[in-house]
Parts: structure tokens; sequence; C-alpha cells
């Protein structure tokens, strides 16, 4: 570069701020769009490509018969298992029937644990008593592998569905609690203060600073305790079912039908991803007064 | 006439974690007429906070008398404002519903709470920032909001806890005028607590010095300045430089007792 161009560049800079009548300036926001559209592509690229590769290396290893087939099943024996589960229906009944039985199941465990755990949380992160007296049973109680209260809820409750409801809210019951504890005890004095100085009763304290504040923290937690409310379907199943994903990989593993193991896990996975859609569009919903989500509280 | 809030010789103590008791008032005496304007200047941790909290209520005095118009404080009183110095408005509610919160936890139905506070939003000019959340505006309108919050319940007493110190000096002056227009629309008394002499000899009628901690009142100081004022200007009037002499001659000592203490319990 010689130094006359320079020296143009220099007054071009110079001359810039004067406005847009002398060199207009770049559309910024079209740019952005332009940037933001091509990096979506790419991702979705990546994506694409890394499924391809695993799923390719997967179906390669086993037809060359470095991995056992018998063992570890391949890709297209899980597809021709899905084809034939939708087509012909499962040893089960008819596959949607399975998927909503599970469905079914974890939802009601995600609600009911978490409308108990809100409320136990709340109350004991209002009151120290209640706290002090309760603490250890709860600290106990969480401190058991928790999926094995489905072995004692397949006998007390049966093989329908209330055993799976009680197992999925089990699970989810702890994650909601704690955070609903922690969120109450975590509210800002200021708010209490400011809340009783303008009048607030002891009932108003609680359904619009307390819970608010404590629904951040909650719906926070509500991935981990959706992802629970799954697992504690799924366990509830393998305890002993007539219907349900669990209850169909329950019955592959038997029949040494690993294509089918994988397709029931294929399945729950999709069902995750869709209600993890859901789930972030009802976190945005209830805390969609603050700027960034709060990170949960680990137990 | 009874004084709007009068305490006398007011002690307060507080158990500190470790179980040992910290005195943070020590026989205080107090007087504000009604309609005044009072600001409370004093080092870092003489307990002008806790003053504050003491007369709203939110704290009870360990010994001596805490009155409101006459009456002994038992609990959070009612015609009592507090703004706080940290933001206290309620993150999850909109403009509007926070400043609506007051008339609806006192039993107006929710039309005629959001109809008073559209009308006290657009008092302190945050009309068009209704339906915004907190984290959208800036600390100076999130201020208005917690005036507006406050001025709805038409209090007669308003406390305000260092409410413009997180300020930026320009936002400040700008907040201060407009405060001294709204006091001046009410017939409310004011307690203003900050650190800051040239603040409070520019919004108040009197000025309160209190001690290094344990506080206690040392002096008090009538400011004859004219109203109305332009906070921005007073302070270049000559009588303001004679007033501001006056006070920080008393002030100065306490300061200096309190920044040693500081230091030690530093080195300690």
């Amino acid at each position: 570069m010689n130094v006359r161009s320079a020296a143009a560049r220099l007054s071009v800079r110079m001359h810039a701020p004067t406005g847009p009548a002398e060199r207009p300036l770049p559309d910024l926001a079209a740019r952005r769009k332009r940037y933001a559209q091509r990096r979506r592509l790419s991702v979705a690229g990546l994506r694409l490509m890394l499924g391809v590769t695993i799923l390719g290396l997967w179906e390669l290893t086993t037809r060359l018969g470095w991995v056992d087939v018998f063992f570890w099943s391949q890709p297209t024996a899980v597809a021709a298992k899905l084809w034939i589960w939708v087509t012909q229906g499962t040893d089960l009944g008819p596959i949607q029937d399975q998927v909503l039985v599970t469905m079914e199941e974890t939802v009601g465990g995600f609600i009911v644990g978490s409308i108990l755990g809100i409320i136990f949380g709340v109350a004991l992160g209002r009151s120290a008593l209640l706290s002090d007296v309760l603490g250890p049973y709860i600290k106990g109680a969480n401190a058991i592998p928790r999926v094995v209260v489905g072995a004692l809820f397949a006998v007390a409750l049966g093989l329908d569905i209330r055993s799976k409801i009680a197992t999925a809210a089990v699970l989810v019951f702890f994650v909601v609690f704690f955070n609903a504890f922690q969120g109450v005890r975590e509210v800002d004095r200021n708010l209490i203060a400011n809340a009783r100085i303008l009048g607030a009763g002891d009932r108003q304290l609680t359904t619009e600073i307390l819970i608010p504040s404590a629904l951040s923290w909650i719906a926070a937690s509500l991935h981990t305790s959706f992802g629970l409310a799954l697992v504690g379907a799924v366990v509830g199943e393998l305890f002993g079912a007539t219907q349900g994903l669990g209850e169909l990989i329950y019955a592959a593993k038997n029949n040494f039908d690993t294509a089918g193991v994988f397709a029931g896990m294929a399945l729950l996975a999709a069902m995750a991803l869709v209600a993890e859609a859901l789930i972030t569009a009802l976190e945005n919903r209830l805390i969609k007064w603050r700027p960034q989500a709060v990170t949960e509280a680990r137990i | 006439m009874t004084p709007a809030i009068e305490l006398r010789g007011v002690t307060k103590r507080f158990l500190t974690p470790s179980g040992g008791i910290y005195t943070a008032l020590r026989d205080l005496d107090m007087a504000v007429e009604p309609g005044e304007f009072c600001a409370v200047v004093g080092p870092t941790g003489c307990g002008k906070s806790t003053t504050l909290a003491l007369i709203s209520g939110l704290e009870p005095a360990s010994e001596g008398e805490v009155e409101v118009f006459g009456k002994p404080v038992k609990g959070i009183a009612d015609g009592i404002g507090y703004v706080f110095q940290a933001d206290a408005v309620f993150p999850w509610k909109t403009v509007l519903e926070n400043v609506a919160a007051g008339p609806r936890y006192r039993g107006a139905s929710n039309r005629e709470a959001r109809e008073k506070a559209r009308d006290w939003i657009s008092r302190v000019g945050l009309s068009g920032f209704e339906d915004r959340y907190p984290y959208q505006l800036s600390g100076g309108m999130r201020k208005r909001v917690a005036l507006a919050q406050s001025l709805i319940n038409g209090p007669r007493i308003l406390l305000m806890d260092e409410p413009f110190s997180a300020l930026d000096v320009q936002t400040r002056s700008l907040m201060e005028n407009e405060l001294l227009a709204l006091w001046a629309a009410s017939s409310a008394s004011v307690v203003f607590v900050t650190h800051d002499l040239e603040e409070a000899i520019s919004l108040s009628d009197r000025v309160f010095v209190m001690t290094a901690g344990p506080g206690t009142v040392k002096s008090n100081y009538k400011v004859d300045l004219p109203r109305p004022r332009n906070v921005a200007e007073i302070r270049f009037q000559p009588h303001f430089a004679e007033i501001y002499e006056e006070i920080w001659k008393d002030l100065k000592d306490e300061v200096l007792v309190s920044y040693e203490r500081q230091k030690r319990s530093g080195a300690a």
C-alpha cells in the first residue's frame, strides 16, 4: 500500500461521521441476517454430517464383522424394526399406543411430582421449624437410589399406569423440591420488605413474591425433572407392565432382539426431544421477565 | 403540634452471627415535623438505614420510643412509603403491575389499581413503558418506578435510603428535582438518608448529622434556602457554601473516627 492510498483512506474515515450522504452506511441489519442464516445452514450441515458418519461407521463395522451384529445390531436393522412396528404393530399392540402410554405416565408423573415439589419446597422454605424437623428425613430419602421405589410401587399399586406415575413423580419431586426450597430461601430480603411496606399480607407475600421468585429456579430445573420423569416411567415399566416403550424394550431384550432395544431407545429419544422443545417454550413463558436463566441448584 | 416522627432515647442492638451484640444506635433523639423534608447524613455504618427500619416498623427498637403521628410504632404502619437503596421493584412484574401493587394489596380492585397506577406512571414520566419489565429499564427509570410505587399509596411519611446513590450525576440531579416537585405536591414528611452532604443540603429543610456508630444524632441544622429549588444550581449560591461549611465541620470528625476504625479493623 502506498502512502497516497493510505492518506485517502484516512480522509474517508475522517469524513465518514459527517453523514450518510457522503458515504452510505453499510446495512448492518442485513449483514447480520445473512451471517445468521449462513451460520444456521453450516450448523445444520455439520449436524447431518456427524449423524451420517456415526451411523455409517456403525453400519460399516457391523457389516465387516468387526462388531458383532447380534449384540450391537445395526442401523438398517433398527430402521427395519421401526418400519415393522409402524406398519404391522408391535407384539404389545399398535406402536402409537405404546408411545402414548409412556407419554401419559411421564407427563402424569411430571405434573404430580412438580406440584408436590413446589408445595413442599415453598412450605419448608417459608417455615424454619418445618424445614428443621423434616430436613433430615428429606435428605435421607433423597440419598436412597430412588428408582428402587419403582419395585415397591409395582407391588403396591399394581401393573397399571398408577405405579409408573408414582415412580416418575418421586424422581421429579426431589429436583423440584430442592429448587423451590432454594428459590424461596434466596428471595431478596429487600423485595419482602418492600412488599410488606406496600401492604402485602402473608398470603400475598407467598403468591406474589416467594413463588414467582422461586419459579425461576423451578423453571431452570424443568429440563432435568422432565428427563427424570421419563426415566421413572420407563423404569416403572421395566418392573412390570403390559404396555409402553419400556415394556417394549424389556420384551425385546428377553428375545435377544437388540434391534428392538435400539428401536425403543430411538423412540424414547425422539419423545424426549419433542418434550424438550415444549419445555423450553414453557420456560420462556414462566420467566419472560428476566434476561437470562439462572443455573439450577445441584443436588 | 405533634411531630410526624419522633424518636426518643432509641437504642437498637442486633445479634451478630457469631453470637455477639452489635449496637447500631444508642440513645437517639430525633423529631420530624409534618411536611418537613429532612436529610440524615453520617459516616458509613452509623445506623442511618437502621433508623429508617425503626420508623417504618420493619425492625422494633431495643429501647426507647418510636412514634409516628403521636402513635407508638408496632409493626408496619399505614401511611408509610419506603424507597430502598437497592432495587426493590419486583422483577417479575411489569411497570404497571409494580406500581399497581400497593393499591391492590390494600384491597383496591384490579381495575381501580391499574387506573391509579397509569396516572402515577405518567406523573413520574414513564408513560409508554407500562408493559416493560424492570430489566428492560435503566437504573434511573427503575428508581422512578420505585418512587411511583411508594407515592401511589399516598404516604404521609416517605422514607428514602440513599435512593439515588447508584445513579450517574446527571440522572441524579434530574431525579432530585423531580422528587422535590412530587414532594411539594404532597404533604408528606420525608426522611432522606444519604452520605452526600451536598445532596442533603440541596434537598432538605433540615439536616441531621449522626455520629460514627453506635449512631446518635450529633446535631441538626436548619437549611433556610428558598424553595422551589433547582438542585443543579442551588449549590452555587453563597449561602449554600456557608451552610455546607458549617455542617461539614461537624460531620468531618465523625467521618474521620469511622475511617480510622475501618482502617484498624482492616489491619487486624
